[in-house]
């Protein structure tokens, strides 16, 4: 039977590799000067993830390479997704150093398993069969239920994990069963076969839209979708602000990933039946998310209910890739770069509005509230037009990114037919606009209740600032990022 | 450097806030210098538009074109024609007394305060020059921002009430013409440019709709009754440089919007609404008059009195002839003055009683005469006094109108009546009378600064009147060209 074995090509993996590699030094380093040198775990992190984005660069390569056997694919879009997970887990290191150490959380475990959930998400990123797919999504939602527990002693984190653990396990299942569905159906475990089953057409119909369901119901609930979307606010406003920016950004490019692998390189023969659940989950995301918002008093949760309905918009790009049950190339690639630019810019905007909470918080205080906010005009006119940027941007009012993210989605939604949805959104986003407002309002014309000085180190004034000239400097100039995203799909399997 | 204008127009006001915002509230000198100086210079570049103008030209003139995002085929692409070209003068030169106004009284974070107002004059000229549709949508959602800023940190008591309801009232309007600009690029084969949209051939139906989004957003904007009712709120709780700018620009947009994207785009749907649009006009026109007549407060009976005026503009453009819509555009121009001028008065009375209630004056000629002598001038022009800016564009619009139909001109010249009732009603109770009670008799007269603002706001508001030619001359060709253009049908 060995005789058998084949080598596998390392080459397309090799940035997994090396991550898998650097977190046993990372480990061993830990275990050795842990103690006394805690700075050296979160050096050698981000050391790790430049070390991985040079080599991702290195190896990349125009055109799709497939490995073990067919499991694992690189391609430019894995390239392109990979590079934006690296620097968003590096934004969010930058950003929490100060608020971890201040809680006494930047131990060597949080570091640990930052790198895999990393892991994680690349390989869900580079999946090209259910079984890698799942194997990554297991990764790395593992380490995330660790560490939004980190801080063990707090019952609110504690809770938050619990909660995030059930409904993931369940959601998990989910998808397996309906992976096992259309196994069944197609006798493909690939996604490349599960596509040719189905381009073939001698499948049993009603097996296969029975695992469709289980299978969007999964990546729905990776996405944060109405109405599987109940785990989002309590996770977010339970966990430590560092994990919940962690959360909130870098996962939702793998779980984009993920949702395009599944649905449009292995199930775009079934598109008219997913396309159907999405556009009610998107606009349900989008109603509830921005309603949910206005009520909430708490940033976290606001941005928690944010994050639901920019999910929804984004989905509002994936689903308008096939018109009628026809696929045009040109309209499907619009589609779904659409959709990946307003991951990438949502990403950014999540960062950043994660980050004036950590830049706001100081040792044995959280700026969780929006009280927090008040009058942060008078405290620090600068990082408030930084935060008045973010968050107009996350209303989509331009000239910052948020609005061609918007703007992109809308366009590939009305190009598909879906006038109706496009309305039902922008009118939606309007109510959405009365909450990011009243953060400015909070800001700019509210007199300040704590007037303690900003004590936030140099490293997260600068990259906050980064931050929000990137939010309006990207929306000044929006065609390279949109360019890219383009790109990187048309350079994909 | 010629080609460059437009951008420049643009651009130097919103890169000149950047020092007025570095240099901080605490150097009050230097802040008010720096967005004077700023101010001045965005002035003086807008000046070789109007020289430079070839008024024999219908088309767009000073063209800029340059990709932007080449992705979706956007353009940087900014034009003027007669139409829009005033709009970037008056802008400008508002936006220097603006400045001016704001010199004393704005105590607190005055370096926020003038690079706000420099930012915005910098994004409106964005609005009456871009002729790429996302270009002006950006320019036109843009310009919320420092508005709403401005209503919420240096406004009245109910600032944050009125700011939000500014803020999404007009986002509300903006928002479904989005949906309507990307289905207009879909319908152009990819194409957002606003010259080419002219030319393209829609269905009934679609420009129905079209014209409703399109509707949606100006009318907001203008604002035409029944969504008028952000502006009284807004204008009340403003700052004074609010007001003015809100009054003098603001509303001017939306009214531009009507004669840049629904006429010349769905022309077949314009004279199908037309009636309902007369008859909005007249509303604001009439109604609007009578609830202008009971204001008590000064504020507030401006702001009505805009809308009202506004309304003259909107009647204009809807009964399709040549002296109809130029006079409304005049109109446009001279509301922008003297509403300017208007609020400009009210606010030097603000700031030296802290009211605006028109039951606390009285008598305000004995103790400050200069300024009386002005405000009787600005209010007389207001009720469209001949001789006065005021009764150009109203007496065109009105000669439009009974060309159109007699009774339509009938009911538009109420106005005539109305407006000079609820204004000189208010000066005869602010004004003239014995010295209402002591506050009013320790009231200084006007400084030589705010003397020169409402100065040379009379002189422009003079001028205007007794010869009105200048602007109308540059307007004869695009107009022409405008009527030609909506009399075909594109169906």
């Amino acid at each position: 039977m060995l005789n058998n074995f084949v080598m596998p090509d390392l080459y397309p993996a090799a940035p997994e590799i090396f991550l898998l590699l650097m977190s046993f030094l990372v480990l061993f380093v830990d275990l050795i000067f842990g103690a006394t040198h805690r700075w050296m775990a979160a050096m050698l992190t981000a050391v790790t993830l430049l070390g991985a984005a040079l080599i991702t660069l290195v190896t990349s390569d125009p055109q799709p390479v497939l490995t073990f056997s067919g499991m694992f694919v690189d391609d430019m879009l894995a390239d392109f997704l990979k590079l934006m997970t690296y620097f968003a887990v590096l934004m969010m290191l930058v950003y929490s150093r100060q608020y971890l150490a201040d809680r006494g959380l930047d131990k060597g475990e949080f570091y640990l398993l930052v790198i895999y959930a990393t892991l994680g998400m690349m390989i869900m990123i580079s999946a090209a069969n259910f079984l890698t797919m799942y194997l990554g999504l297991e990764l790395m939602s593992l380490s995330l239920y660790g560490l939004v527990a980190i801080d063990r002693n707090s019952t609110r984190c504690t809770e938050a994990a619990m909660k995030y653990f059930v409904l993931g396990a369940l959601a998990s299942g989910l998808l397996l069963y309906g992976m096992s569905m259309v196994y069944g159906a197609t006798g493909s475990l690939e996604l490349g076969g599960v596509a040719q089953a189905l381009y073939q057409g001698q499948t049993e119909k009603t097996v296969l839209v029975f695992g469709l369901v289980f299978i969007v119901a999964g990546i729905a609930f990776k996405l944060g979708l109405v109405p599987f979307h109940m785990w989002i606010p309590d996770v977010y406003h339970g966990a430590p602000t560092a994990v919940t920016m962690f959360i909130g950004s870098a996962p939702k490019l793998a779980a984009f990933a993920m949702a395009l692998r599944l649905l449009v390189y292995g199930m775009l023969g079934l598109a008219t039946d997913w396309q159907k659940m999405l556009m009610v989950m998107a606009v349900l995301s989008i109603a509830l998310g921005n309603l949910a918002a206005i009520a909430q008093t708490n940033i976290k949760r606001m941005l928690a209910y944010s994050a639901i309905s920019h999910m929804g918009y984004m989905v509002l790009g994936l689903m308008s890739g096939v018109v009628a049950g026809k696929i045009d190339p040109f309209t499907a690639t619009n589609a779904y770069s659409s959709a990946l630019y307003y991951t990438v810019a949502y990403v950014l905007m999540s960062l950043g509005a994660f980050g004036a909470v950590l830049l706001l918080s100081r040792a044995g205080y959280e700026a969780e509230n929006l009280e927090d906010f008040k009058g942060l005009n008078k405290r620090s006119p600068w990082f408030a037009a930084m935060m008045l940027i973010m968050m107009f941007s996350m209303a989509g009012i331009p000239f910052f990114i948020g609005f061609f993210a918007k703007f992109a989605v809308l366009l590939a939604a009305i190009k598909a037919g879906y006038v109706t949805v496009a309305v039902i959104a922008v009118m939606f986003s309007l109510i959405g606009a009365f909450y990011y407002l009243r953060v400015v309002k909070l800001m700019y014309f509210d007199a300040p209740v704590d007037s303690a000085p900003i004590t936030a180190g140099l490293d997260v004034r600068v990259l906050f600032s980064l931050n929000g000239l990137a939010v309006a400097g990207l929306g000044l100039f929006p065609n390279e990022v949109m360019m890219l995203c383009t790109t990187a799909l048309l350079r994909s399997v | 450097m010629n080609q460059q204008l437009l951008s420049l127009a643009i651009w130097l006001p919103i890169l000149g806030a950047v020092p007025v915002f570095w240099a901080g509230s605490d150097r009050r000198d230097l802040v008010r210098w720096l967005a004077l100086a700023v101010a001045v210079a965005g002035f003086l570049v807008t000046i070789p538009l109007y020289t430079g103008f070839d008024p024999k030209i219908a088309g767009m003139q000073f063209v800029e074109q340059a990709p932007w995002i080449p992705r979706f085929n956007v353009q940087y692409f900014l034009g003027v024609d007669g139409i829009s070209m005033p709009f970037i003068l008056l802008n400008s030169l508002i936006t220097v007394m603006v400045v001016l106004a704001g010199w004393e009284v704005i105590e607190e974070k005055q370096a926020q305060y003038m690079g706000a107002f420099l930012v915005m004059s910098g994004l409106m000229n964005g609005i009456f020059s871009a002729l790429d549709g996302v270009l002006f949508y950006v320019f036109f959602e843009a310009s919320l921002i420092p508005m709403y800023i401005i209503i919420g940190v240096w406004g009245g008591p109910n600032r944050v009430y009125a700011a939000i309801k500014f803020f999404l009232y007009t986002l509300l309007g903006s928002l479904l013409m989005l949906v309507a600009l990307i289905w207009l690029f879909l319908e152009a084969r990819g194409s957002f440019n606003i010259l080419d949209w002219h030319q393209l051939q829609i269905g009934m139906k679609p420009q129905i709709l079209i014209f409703i989004a399109f509707l949606v957003s100006f009318a907001v904007k203008v604002p035409m009754w029944p969504v008028h009712t952000w502006l009284p709120d807004a204008h009340v709780e403003a700052p004074t440089g609010g007001s003015v700018v809100l009054a003098a620009i603001a509303l001017k947009l939306g009214a531009y919007g009507f004669v840049r994207f629904s006429l010349p785009i769905v022309p077949d749907a314009a004279h199908y609404m037309a009636n309902f649009m007369i008859t909005l006009s007249l509303i604001a026109v009439v109604y609007i008059g009578f609830v202008a007549l009971v204001q008590t407060d000064m504020k507030k009976l401006i702001a009505y009195s805009s809308i009202s005026h506004m309304g003259f503009v909107t009647l204009g453009f809807f009964i399709f002839n040549q002296i109809g819509i130029e006079g409304a555009l005049v109109q446009m121009i001279s509301h922008g003055f003297i509403s300017a001028a208007m609020f400009l008065c009210v606010g030097v009375m603000y700031d030296r009683m802290h009211s605006r209630q028109i039951a606390d004056y009285g008598g305000v000629v004995h103790t400050m005469p200069k300024f009386a002598a002005l405000f009787v001038f600005f209010a007389m022009a207001n009720s469209g006094l001949p001789a006065t800016s005021g009764f150009v564009g109203e007496f065109m619009v009105i000669l439009g109108a009974i060309k159109a139909n007699f009774w339509l001109g009938f009911l538009a010249a109420t106005t005539l009546i109305l407006g000079a009732a609820y204004t000189l009603w208010m000066i005869k109770r602010v004004v003239f009378g014995a010295v209402g009670n002591a506050h009013v008799a320790e009231m200084q007269d006007i400084s030589g600064r705010e003397f020169l603002v409402l100065g040379l706001l009379a002189v422009c508001v003079l001028a205007m009147g007794l010869y009105p030619f200048p602007f109308t001359e540059v307007m004869h060709a695009s107009v022409d060209n405008l009527l030609k253009h909506v009399a075909v049908s594109k169906l």
